[in-house]
């Protein structure tokens, strides 16, 4: 019984050791199998799997970087920095989003508008990036946000700084900057990389043409994230850098000082150093607030905004297109004694009225000027004097010297608001209206009325420009302390009288534009401005100051909304009776000193009526306060230049 | 008789205590401190619940192992149906006592552990047929009706298992029983019929299959076809080892498990922590010593002189090889995610019992490797 069994037994072991041979070799492969995925993995592999692996250790949050600041002249900060308290969510570290934002509404005041809108971020952007709750919350709120924040997982309470206007004087030139939108972010190259959430960009004026410079340089933490996107460690931060702060020709003091003189006005005003262009002061009015933009517009300002018929939105300097009126008669006037059509002493009658092409042309003194010549024409702004030089003048002769003071084309470099107004000619109206040019047109163009269109910048830069002798500047509002050739010029002659070397070559030494064939044509033209503003009869006689320091000679212009009807004009219906849309706009030029011109000036009163009666006394403030502080701004000025 | 049973009383203590396998011991004790290395780094470095259960686990069981070697073979022999019937019927007491937890049903709540039987049932098929097919001759061994019993014994707790639902320690019960039934002898055209039968029977399989499950096969095919779902742990854990480089990224060191990047790092992903930490050669290291564990094992069936000691050296050890590479595979992306763990490397008090319990009748057959169990 033990024998076979036995056997048995053994012929068994024989056959499980067989097998048991098998299965060793076999697992012996497997294992070498293993090995060779190791040495795939761990060996050729090994640097592709530490690139993922870091990708999944760190994560990087951008940081949005401080916004330069904008100074003024006087290195006052007109459009600066002020800390926000602000509520950012990191929604991948809150448990239940729903639950948070109720208890969040009992902290803070959110409307359910805005949580339908955070569901929305929420539910498109990556579960870690932070989105922002509130951007601006008061530290009463923030504080007690930062009381309950253990039971709000995922908020974190951010100190933060945004954008801050002191005063709303400036707010058309500045502009306002408000949150990036979808469309900037199409449109605008320089975000691409830059983008931030809730970073805001500079959307009109200044802040606008800046913000590539002005926005600074992103900077960056990363962190060691786990799994669930929990930040562990802080691993590298980089600061970013502040955007670069910009020192601007504007005044603050005058700015405040001009905006309080237009308020309840649509109106505008522009003051520009004669020899450099330097702009001092820029005010479009009525203006708005643009700290509201900087936080989220509320909707019932906006829609107050754009339904106001003064259009507060627009910067009427540079965006307002106005015919200019007889203020362009100065150019009329040049432009005439340039192309020799006429003498200073030549003269006109003016009966209140003529007669051309079957049409009647009334002057704006109903019973005329009498004997007229060029010093009266201006001096009274009489218009048949100019219908009469523009008639032999031509229209096209017109244009060239209008073009070539500034009119028609945009003159501030990168504004997108700006416009260029329209200088008309013969080709022109053939361009765009499609039309033959009529002589009664020319008429209408001779004061400034018709097709013409122009900003209030561009007159007061045409102001400018017969102010300094008729040379080219430049407009400009970034500061800039280039040596100024104009300014030398006016210094070397002061200093040399009797240089015996003639004018043009002089002028060509100092690397000047001219915009004369004549510079005696210039002073002409400046005299009969200054009769205009200091002799009786002037147009704003009435306005002018005695005191040597602030005499200015000036311009006074009216341009037309709806022409007067002949029982109108019978009825000798004035302005203030007529309805406040279809008044005149009035507009007054100006530049100040007379004897030693500093600055140009033009203001522009939207229905304001005539330029002498509404426009006239606010350029007299104005040049009064831009005098008053022209020694300071001399004095800083000298103080750049050593440290240039 | 009289033979035998001499033999058996010659041994004095200090010849048991000999005849032990040092070499076994020695290498399973370097895997236990490797295991609480590993354990102590998912923890973060700090000697927290985790670390310190296993710690105590790994010893108790470690110290039961030692324990078990010296109770005789024939006790094992002779016990191994009550034992397979006892396992059979924890496995039957989960079913309608156990514990749930993340969607299936494996413990059994002992009080001072939650038992899981289906890990001890590994073994315990293993036993029941290891003396099975020692009692059963080799004439009758291909006999249908010798097949009966075994596969019953096979199906049924598979049945109860993959119901829990735990398809994982399934087929690797399956593994361990096929694998003695075949190294018994019985014959290869047995297990291509019933190979070819499950291929017929797949369609319906997977119909059963709950969607976890098939998303984790079609994950397997394919990991990146779903990287933040079930592919996630493929991809993570692939990441963590190829990262590893060559020496690793050092001791508490592995950013992808204490990031929580890696997924059941305590578990079934232990070995990729240690292979991100350790590096190539750290996973050679254990690799190194499982192959020591498993060449000591079958050693032990090659000296025992009993067919039931060979074939459950040489079944067990097979499984345990089945066990490690299962796991290994798994975590390296060469099969799918059936949640194996690494035997005594992996958190969990079951698996480390039903190994050590493997391990001490593996020892016992060394130690009385001459006396014939029946």
């Amino acid at each position: 019984m033990l024998s076979p069994s036995s056997g048995n037994t053994v012929i068994k072991s024989k056959l499980i050791g067989r097998r048991m041979f098998l299965l060793t070799a076999a697992k012996a492969i497997v294992t070498f199998g293993i090995i060779g995925r190791l040495v795939s993995l761990q060996i050729n592999e090994r640097t592709k799997y530490k690139t993922l692996s870091d990708k999944n250790r760190f994560r990087e949050w951008k940081l949005a970087p401080e916004r330069g600041v904008i100074r003024d002249f006087f290195d006052k900060e007109i459009a600066s920095n002020q800390q926000v308290y602000q509520v950012h969510l990191i929604p991948e570290n809150s448990k239940d989003i729903e639950k948070l934002f109720v208890r969040l509404k009992t902290i803070l005041n959110i409307t359910e508008k805005k949580l339908f809108y955070l569901r929305r971020i929420i539910a498109k952007q990556k579960p870690w990036e932070p989105i922002i709750v509130s951007d601006n919350i008061t530290w009463s709120e923030f504080s007690r946000l930062n009381l309950f924040l253990h039971e709000l997982e995922g908020v974190k309470p951010i100190v933060s700084v945004a954008r801050m206007y002191p005063d709303n004087s400036s707010a058309h030139i500045l502009g306002y900057v408000s949150q990036v939108s979808a469309k900037d972010l199409q449109t605008k190259k320089y975000l691409k990389d830059l983008h931030v959430p809730g970073m805001s960009i500079g959307k009109t004026g200044l802040e606008r043409k800046l913000d590539e410079e002005i926005i600074g340089k992103i900077g960056f933490q990363r962190y060691e994230v786990n799994a669930y996107g929990k930040r562990i460690k802080q691993i590298l931060i980089n600061e970013g850098q502040a955007g670069k702060s910009f020192k601007t020709t504007l005044d603050f003091e005058v700015q405040k000082f001009t905006s309080e003189l237009l308020k309840d006005k649509a109106a505008a005003v522009c003051v520009m150093d004669v020899y450099n262009g330097d702009i001092v002061s820029l005010v479009s009015s009525p203006t708005f607030e643009p700290n509201e933009f900087v936080h989220g517009l509320d909707k019932n300002y906006w829609n107050s905004l754009i339904k106001n018929e003064m259009k507060p939105l627009t910067n009427k300097t540079i965006a307002g297109l106005y015919p200019p009126g007889s203020t362009i008669k100065t150019l009329v006037a040049l432009s005439a004694l340039e192309n020799g059509v006429i003498k200073p002493l030549d003269t006109f009658k003016c009966e209140g009225k003529i007669e051309l092409y079957g049409e009647k042309f009334h002057c704006w003194e109903k019973d005329g000027h009498g004997i007229v010549n060029l010093r009266k024409g201006i001096q009274r702004s009489c218009d048949v004097y100019f219908y009469e030089i523009a008639r032999k003048l031509g229209v096209d002769r017109l244009s060239e010297t209008s073009k070539k003071f500034g009119l028609g084309k945009k003159v501030l470099n990168g504004f997108i608001e700006e416009r260029a107004g329209v200088v008309p000619n013969t080709k022109w109206k053939k361009k765009f209206i499609g039309q033959n040019w009529y002589l009664g047109e020319t008429l209408h163009s001779g004061i400034g009325q018709g097709y013409f269109q122009s900003t209030p910048l561009q007159l007061c830069l045409m102001t400018a420009q017969i102010a300094n002798g008729g040379f080219e500047i430049k407009p400009r509002i970034i500061f800039d302390k280039k040596n100024n050739n104009l300014r030398e010029y006016i210094k070397y002659k002061n200093e040399n009288p009797n240089d015996p070397l003639p004018t043009d070559l002089l002028v060509s030494n100092f690397e000047l534009k001219p915009l004369f064939k004549n510079q005696e044509h210039i002073n002409l033209i400046k005299d009969a401005m200054f009769s205009s503003s200091n002799e009786p009869g002037g147009t704003s006689y009435r306005h002018r100051w005695e005191n040597k320091k602030f005499t200015f000679a000036g311009k006074t212009g009216s341009s037309q909304i709806k022409r007067f009807t002949e029982a109108q004009r019978e009825a000798e219906v004035k302005q203030e009776s007529l309805p406040y849309k279809d008044r005149d706009h009035a507009l007054f030029v100006a530049y100040a000193p007379y004897n030693d011109p500093k600055y140009a000036i033009s203001v522009l009163v939207e229905h304001g009526g005539s330029g002498g009666k509404t426009a006239a006394p606010i350029a007299k403030k104005v040049i009064k306060k831009v005098l008053e502080r022209h020694e300071l701004r001399e004095r800083i000025d000298s103080l750049l230049g050593e440290q240039a | 008789m009289f033979r035998t049973r001499s033999i058996q009383s010659s041994l004095s203590i200090k010849d048991k205590i000999l005849s032990i396998d040092y070499i076994l011991v020695i290498s399973i004790f370097i895997l236990g401190l490797t295991s609480i290395l590993a354990m102590y780094s998912t923890d973060g470095g700090e000697l927290k619940y985790h670390t310190q259960s296993h710690i105590l686990r790994f010893f108790v069981f470690f110290v039961m192992f030692l324990t078990l070697s010296f109770i005789q073979i024939r006790f094992w022999h002779s016990q191994s149906y009550l034992i397979y019937i006892f396992f059979f019927i924890l496995l039957l007491g989960v079913k309608y006592f156990g514990l749930t937890s993340s969607g299936s049903k494996r413990w059994l709540d002992l009080y001072f552990m939650n038992l899981q039987p289906s890990e001890l049932m590994k073994v315990g098929l293993i036993l029941f047929l290891a003396k099975y097919y020692h009692r059963t001759s080799i004439e009758n061994l291909n006999r249908i009706r010798y097949l009966f019993l075994p596969v019953v014994v096979l199906i049924a707790p598979i049945i109860l298992v993959a119901t829990q639902p735990d398809l994982g320690t399934a087929l690797l019960i399956a593994a361990g029983g096929l694998t003695v039934a075949w190294l018994a002898g019985v014959r290869v055209k047995f297990f291509a019929i019933s190979g070819l039968a499950f291929i017929a029977l797949l369609p319906i399989a997977i119909s059963f299959l709950k969607p976890y499950q098939k998303s984790r096969i079609l994950t397997f095919l394919n990991p990146e076809r779903d990287p933040l779902g079930a592919g996630y742990q493929i991809i993570q854990s692939k990441i963590a080892i190829g990262s590893g480089g060559l020496f690793g990224k050092g001791f508490l060191q592995g950013s992808q498990s204490y990031l929580d990047y890696l997924p059941e790092k305590h578990t079934d992903f232990i070995f990729t922590l240690f292979s991100e930490e350790f590096g190539f050669f750290g996973s050679l290291f254990i690799l190194f010593l499982y192959a020591i564990i498993v060449w000591r094992i079958i050693k032990i069936g090659n000296v025992t002189r009993s067919n039931f000691g060979k074939l459950f050296c040489y079944g067990f050890g097979t499984a345990f090889f089945i066990y490690v590479v299962v796991n290994m595979m798994m975590v390296l992306g060469l099969l799918p995610i059936v949640g194996s763990p690494l035997p005594i490397m992996s958190y969990g008090g079951s698996s480390m019992m039903a190994i050590m319990l493997g391990l001490g009748i593996v020892m016992s057959c060394k130690v009385y490797k001459d006396t014939p169990v029946n």
